[in-house]
Parts: structure tokens; sequence; C-alpha cells
């Protein structure tokens, strides 16, 4: 056997068995994305069937500086194709990558942390195998995404060419994230961080993609999600961006390969170095463990949030020139009383605080983890009481989500400030940021009540996030129902600058967050402490 | 310091402990004893607060183990037999996190242990062995001076010159007149340890009392060289596992027919003869290889079953 098909052999082992390990959660990651898009290119040909629909969708949601951001770049929107790809693209561009990175990490530095990966290893098995089985399941896992989405669009009768070459541009976002994930996977030992290092990979393509399709710079080239989008589908109709995508998979491909060989088996690329053979006295109180344990989720997330407010707020300046010459936008915005910037930050703010969320709900389910490790157990050995365990914990939660809203908050409103010359943004955005407190606590607080009633279902709360994403973000497309806009609680939340600032709401939204807290905290005394 | 009656606890249709008692006094080391699944750390578990009782009762130096939780932990030490630490920390960070939490820590003490048990406190946790990680928590268990000790299963994964420190630490803390309860599936630990023994089985407690005790209740091994052929003696009443070789017999004897079996072997010529009461380990066997699960009965009233 040569030296090359030996570092994979047992390829195709590996490939049933990751396929019998996600029989449930392959199928979920696929029905969500490709039903979600559907549900969207669906509700798009009803809304758009006009010349005249089409035309005040190009003029207003194509000339939104916070729609470019959030979707990519304005391409043929003077077509229902155009605007079918342009809605589509808000859920299937991060959410076909966020799949890849998920499985991805899953299926390589998790097992490897787990000790999984090292009883098959013992077995005949490459030195890549697992590399190569993960990127073909997670690879064609991200060609199912495409192929659904364009036979979503192929059967509502739009043209058979295009759709496929927008469900190629979106695989392709799939398969490169999947790529970058396997590199991300043998520079950390923990699964963790893997995924946070392959997510901030994410994050900083996409919003250099965001940039680059609002000011036109060009910056969209430097980025993966970049090139999946210059294909113009339904436009220019062009395949060869594609070819870029391969390269990129090739290389990240091939520097994972190459990773692997520099490497010992369950250590990342640093070597671990020594600590502190003695605890400082503030970490061993409850509060203290917590924050040890997460400052550098805290830290990171904080800097992701400000990172992607300086975004915002670096665009706030193009708002105003996007609409210059729409006269019926122009028109709009000045009997209105709204100022178009006001506007842009009530959207992106919304998005962002639901995304800030994320950071809240992993935080409270830090408690679940603890228990299910038996670190919990331990700890309450000793003179530490329930409540004295999770209340620490939660108040680094607590703590940590103002923070991370707070950078968001400071980052939008001082680059605002900058942009536009007016001081007065740093305050107004940062109140406009804190308003969603609340309601980003009252998803915390549900994930506690699971987590102490439910400790096993305790990851529902990431599909009660999903359902508020999904409201928040497509509630007008999808023309949901108002008791179905109301059930999220990011809809009663002012939309501060654009709205005034008021209390009762957000004091409503307080008092659920509390009792929620209560009926949790009781649970989590009460039960037995579980470890399956 | 431990009293435990008729206690039952659930999980959902499964019933993990079944009336188990557990009778632990002050001063003693204490083995528990029972294979895997039978529920050891199920008993400790609701010792410590973590899970609650189904029925039965329970009492933990004197209080109520799931009302009292806190402030009896203070008087406690907990080293669990599947250690689980925080990756990020180190082992040192881990012990006086630990220490701390329960309130007592004696630096002297942890600085000998970790002395002793010849432990590098500034490593990573993810980066110990399970034999390094079991010593962290025995540190972190050992170096307080709790009146009682609760321990689960902690030599596993240690190498024989580790266990002998422990037992050393074990023997120490008994001079000192602490209490210790030991879960252990290793014998000979347990042999050399306890004071007095608990036996259980699918969550019941089948025998308990000091070795002796229950070595004196049971058989005697016998092994011995006769004139004529012993093999009749393997049909005897009272005799089990007989093995015969040409002339020479290993058996069990029930002591209540003991007699009557060195009767049989001085009337057969003997050359040679040695006799012993069981191991642990050969009780132990003998506990599981002739009684089926849910048969069980009290020492005392068990009858033959061969």
């Amino acid at each position: 056997m040569s030296d090359v098909t030996a570092r994979f052999t047992g390829t195709r082992v590996l490939v049933r068995h990751l396929l019998r390990r996600d029989r449930l959660r392959l199928p979920v990651w696929l029905v969500s994305l490709v039903g979600l898009s559907y549900s969207s290119v669906v509700a798009v040909q009803g809304l758009y069937d006009t010349p005249q629909a089409i035309a005040t969708y190009q003029r207003t949601v194509g000339t939104s500086a916070a729609a470019v951001a959030m979707s990519g770049p304005p391409v043929a929107l003077d077509t229902v194709g155009g605007i079918t790809v342009f809605e589509v693209s808000q859920v299937a561009v991060i959410g076909v990558a966020l799949m890849a990175v998920f499985l991805t990490i899953r299926h390589t530095r998790a097992d490897e942390e787990e000790g999984r990966t090292e009883v098959l290893r013992a077995g005949v098995l490459g030195r890549q195998a697992d590399l190569l089985a993960t990127g073909l399941v997670v690879g064609s896992a991200a060609v199912l995404v495409g192929v659904g989405i364009a036979l979503s669009f192929v059967s509502v009768g739009l043209s058979t060419g295009p759709s496929l070459l927008y469900g190629a541009a979106v695989a392709s976002i799939g398969i490169v994230f999947m790529a970058v994930s396997l590199v991300a996977a043998q520079v950390t030992e923990h699964a963790r961080s893997a995924s946070g290092l392959a997510l901030s990979a994410l994050g900083f393509f996409y919003l250099l993609r965001a940039v680059g399709d609002v000011a036109e710079n060009g910056l969209s080239w430097l980025s993966p999600i970049g090139w999946a989008q210059a294909v113009d589908a339904f436009g220019g109709n062009r395949w060869w961006p594609l070819l870029l995508s391969l390269a990129g998979t090739v290389a990240f491909g091939v520097l994972a390969g190459w990773l692997t060989t520099r490497r010992d088996f369950g250590a990342g690329l640093v070597a671990p170095r020594p600590g502190p053979p003695h605890a400082a006295r503030w970490m061993t109180t409850t509060p203290g463990l917590a924050a040890r344990l997460q400052r550098g989720t805290v830290l990171g997330w904080t800097v992701g949030m400000t990172v992607l407010g300086v975004m915002y707020g670096s665009l706030a300046g193009e708002v105003g020139d996007m609409i210059e010459g729409n006269e019926t936008l122009e028109e709009f915005f000045s009997q209105s009383g709204v100022s178009v910037v006001d506007a842009y930050f009530g959207t992106v703010l919304l998005i962002s605080a639901l995304a800030a969320t994320a950071f809240t709900i992993s935080s409270v389910l830090r408690l679940r983890t603890e228990e299910s490790a038996m670190r919990a157990e331990p700890i309450l050995a000793t003179a530490t009481s329930r409540l004295s365990w999770a209340g620490g914990s939660l108040a680094v939660t607590g703590l940590g989500s103002v923070l991370v809203l707070m950078g968001l908050g400071l980052g939008a409103g001082v680059t605002t400030a900058f942009v536009l010359s007016d001081a007065g943004q740093v305050g107004s955005l940062l109140v406009g940021v804190l308003a969603y407190l609340p309601a980003v606590l009252l998803l915390g607080a549900l994930a506690l009540v699971l987590f102490g009633w439910f400790p096993r279902q305790a990851a529902l709360s990431w599909a009660v996030l999903a359902i508020c994403f999904v409201i928040g973000w497509m509630g007008d497309l999808l023309s949901l129902p108002d008791w179905a806009m109301d059930a999220s609680p990011y809809t009663h939340v002012p939309q501060v600058p654009m709205e005034t600032l008021t209390w009762p709401a957000l004091l409503v939204l307080t008092a659920i967050t509390l009792a929620l807290g209560a009926v949790g905290l009781w649970g989590v005394r009460r039960r037995d402490l579980r470890t399956d | 310091m431990i009293e435990v009656a008729g206690l039952v606890k659930d999980f959902g249709r499964f019933r993990a402990l079944d009336g188990l008692d557990l009778t632990v006094r002050a001063g003693e080391v204490h083995g528990f004893l029972g294979p895997n699944g039978a529920g050891k750390s199920t008993t400790i578990r609701v010792l410590l607060g973590l899970l609650r009782k189904t029925s039965g009762s329970a009492r933990l130096l004197g209080g109520d183990p799931w009302a009292d939780a806190t402030t009896l932990h203070r008087r406690l030490a907990y080293v669990p037999g599947d250690v689980s630490l925080w990756p990020q920390l180190t082992g040192g960070e881990v012990i006086d996190l630990l220490g701390r939490l329960r309130g007592d820590l004696d630096p002297r003490r942890r600085a000998e242990l970790v002395e002793r048990f010849e432990l590098d406190p500034t490593k990573k946790a993810r980066t110990y062995s399970k034999g390094n990680r079991q010593k962290v928590a025995l540190v972190a268990g050992l170096a307080s001076s709790a009146e009682l000790l609760i321990l689960d299963e902690p030599t596993s994964g240690l190498d024989p010159l580790m266990e002998e420190q422990f037992q050393d630490c074990i023997r120490e803390v008994r001079t000192e007149g602490r209490t210790v309860l030991l879960s252990s599936h290793i014998l000979a630990e347990v042999e050399e340890l306890c004071d007095r023994v608990s036996i259980i089985r699918a969550g019941r407690t089948v025998q308990s009392g000091t070795l002796t005790e229950l070595r004196s209740t049971h058989r005697t091994m016998i092994v011995a060289d006769t004139e004529r052929s012993p093999a009749a003696l393997a049909e005897l009443p009272g005799v089990h596992l007989a093995a015969v070789v040409d002339t020479r017999i290993r058996l069990q004897v029930d002591n209540a027919h003991l007699e009557t079996v060195v009767a049989e072997l001085a009337a057969l010529g003997i050359r040679s003869l040695e006799s012993h009461p069981p191991t642990l380990e050969e009780l132990f066997l003998q506990q599981y290889a002739e009684q089926p699960a849910g048969t069980t009965t009290s020492p005392t009233t068990r009858t033959p079953t061969t």
C-alpha cells in the first residue's frame, strides 16, 4: 500500500460511523435550513408578484445599508429571482456556515478531546482518515442544503440555471468553512476553543464582505462568502467565482492535513504551559470560579460584539448616501420624522442583540455542562449550597451579558459619532442596545428553568433562540400573525433611537425574567444531580 | 457517624437501592464492598445530599443529608472515584478551590501530601493522566482535618507505590480517631485497612460485620494430601468446590460440617494438611457465585445452596 492511501485507510468505515452518529442531527440541520429557505422563497413569490412591488423593493430594501450588510450585494433586484436570492441569503449564508463549523468540530477535535478518536486510531485507521471522512460527510451535507435550496427556487417557477448556480454558491460556503474548521481543529486542544476560532473566522469573513458590499470597495473579494455571492445569480450568472471557493477549500484542507503531521495526538499546536501551583484567593468562591472558567468566553464575545458594533457604526455614513436621489425614500423619511440612520440601527441592533443572546444561553448552560461532566459533584460535596453554586455562575452570566451588550453599543456608538460627527450617538446607541438586556436575560432565565426542571432537555433553549431569530429577522417577510410576533420578547423592546425609551414593556420583561429565574433555581434546589 | 436503614432510591422505574442498611461507627474505617452497579456510588450520593432518597432513612453526622447538606459538608471530605477536573485549572488550583470551599485546608498538610503523592501542582488538569487526576482529588480530600472521610473507590488508577502511600494516610487518619467510609472493590486494600465491612449487592446489604465475624460464620479452606483417595469427600454435606488430583484434595467446607470432614480426612490417613479461613476475596466470590440476584438473605439464616 502506498504512503498516500495508507493515510486515508478506513475512511469508508468512518464515513458510515459518522452518518450513524449524526442520523438525527444531520436531518435536523438539513430540514431546518432548507425549510426556512423554502418558506422565505414562497413568501417572496407572494409579496413581489407585480412590477410595482418589485420596483418598490429595489428602491427601499435594495438601498438599505442594513439589508445589504446582512444579505449581500444587491444583485438583479429588478427580478423576482434576485429578490429571492437577497432574502434567502440572510438565513442560508450564515446557516450553512454554522452547520459546517459545528459538525466539523464535533467530529474532529471534540472526539479527539473526549478520547473517542483514540479508540478508532488504535485500530486500522489512517492518520488523516478522520479529516477526510468528516470533510466528505460535512461537504455532502452542504451540497444537500444547496440542492434543497435550488429545488425550492425551481419549485416556485424560477429559472433552473440561476437557481442551481445559487444553490452551488450556498453549498460552496459550507464547504469552505468545513475546511476552515478542519484547520481550527488542529490548532487548539479544546473543542470549545476550536469552535471559537472557526466562528471568529466566520465572523471576520462575514464582516469583511458586509463592509465590502456596502462600501463597494472590493473587500468582498477577500472573503469566501464574497466569492460565493460574486456568482451574481439571476444577474450576471457566472460560475467562475466558485473556482476561488474550490481553491480555498483545497488550500485549507491541505493545511489541515499538514498540521496533523506537525502535532502529537491529543495536543494542539501550542504546548500547554505550567500554571500556578496555588489558587488565587478570588477564584476559590463560586462567583470567582465561574469568572475564572468563563473569562475567555466573556472576553471573546465582548471583543466580537464590539467589532460588530464598529462595523455597523462605520457604515452609518453610507446609509444616508444610499438613499440619496431616491425620492420615495427621502420623502418617506422626511415625512415620518425618523432619521435614516436611526431606522438602520433599529434593524441591526435587534439582530445583534439576538446574536448576543447566544452568549447568555451558553453561559447559563455551563451549569449543565458542569453537572454532566461530573464537575458539579465535588463542589456540591463541599460546604457549597446549590444556590451558591448556581448563583455564582449566573452572576457571571448576567455581568457578562451586560459587558457583551456594552461592547456592541459602545463600538457602534463611538464609531457612528466619529462618522457623523455627532457625539450624541454614543449615548443613544448605548441605550438602544442596553434596552435589549431584559429580553436577552429572559431567554437566559428560560434556559435556567429548563436546566432546573428538565436538565436533559436544556439544549432546547437554543430552539427558543432560533424561533426568536426567525420572528425578529423574517417575521415581516413571512407575514407572521401578531400573536406570533408578540411571542418573542424582542418584539416588545422599544427600538431606541428610532423610538423613544418607554419603561412599561421593559419592566414587564424584567419581572418575567425574575419570576422564571426563581422557578429555575427552585428546580435546581429540589432535584437530583444528574450526570446522564 | 452514618446510620442508613431500609434506604430505597428509584431512578424512574429502575430501583438502584432496595432497602440498603449501613452503619458506620465513630473512629472506624468501614469497607463498603460490592461489584460495579451494586449501588455504592448511589448510596454515597444520597449521603452527600446530591440525590434525594425515595424512602427509608439516612442520617449523617447526626443530621439529614439532604436538608442539612451544606452544614454537614463542613465536617466531611469526599473523594470521588471517577475524577473529572476543570481542564484549564492546575492541580494546585483545584486542591485549593475544593479545600477553601469546604472551609478547612491545612497548608502544611497540603504541602506534605503533594510531596508524598509526587504530584506536580503546576500542571493543567487536562494534561494529567487518570492516576494523577485521582491524586489531585485525594490530596484535596486528605488535606482536610474533617472528622469523616467518604472515599468512593479512591485508588482506581493509582500505581502500587501510591496505593501504599494511600494506605499509610488512612492508617494515620484512623490513629487520629477520625472515621472513614471506604468504598472499594480492591479487596486486598479493604482487608488491609478496614475494621468493619459491609458487602452490598443489587442495592441491598448482604453481609455486615468485622472481617473475623464474616470469616467465622462461613467456611474453612482445606488443602490436604492423604494416603488413600479422598474423592469421596466431595460428596459429603457442607463441602463445596472440591477438586481432587490423585491423593490431593482442595475444598471449602461449611464450618458446621468441619468436624465431619476432618474426621474423614483422618480416617484416610493424612500426609499433609493446610487450612485457613477464607480470604475476603474468597468470601466475596462465594457470595456472588452462589446466590442469584434478588434472593439475598441475611448471613445467619443462609442455607447451603449446593
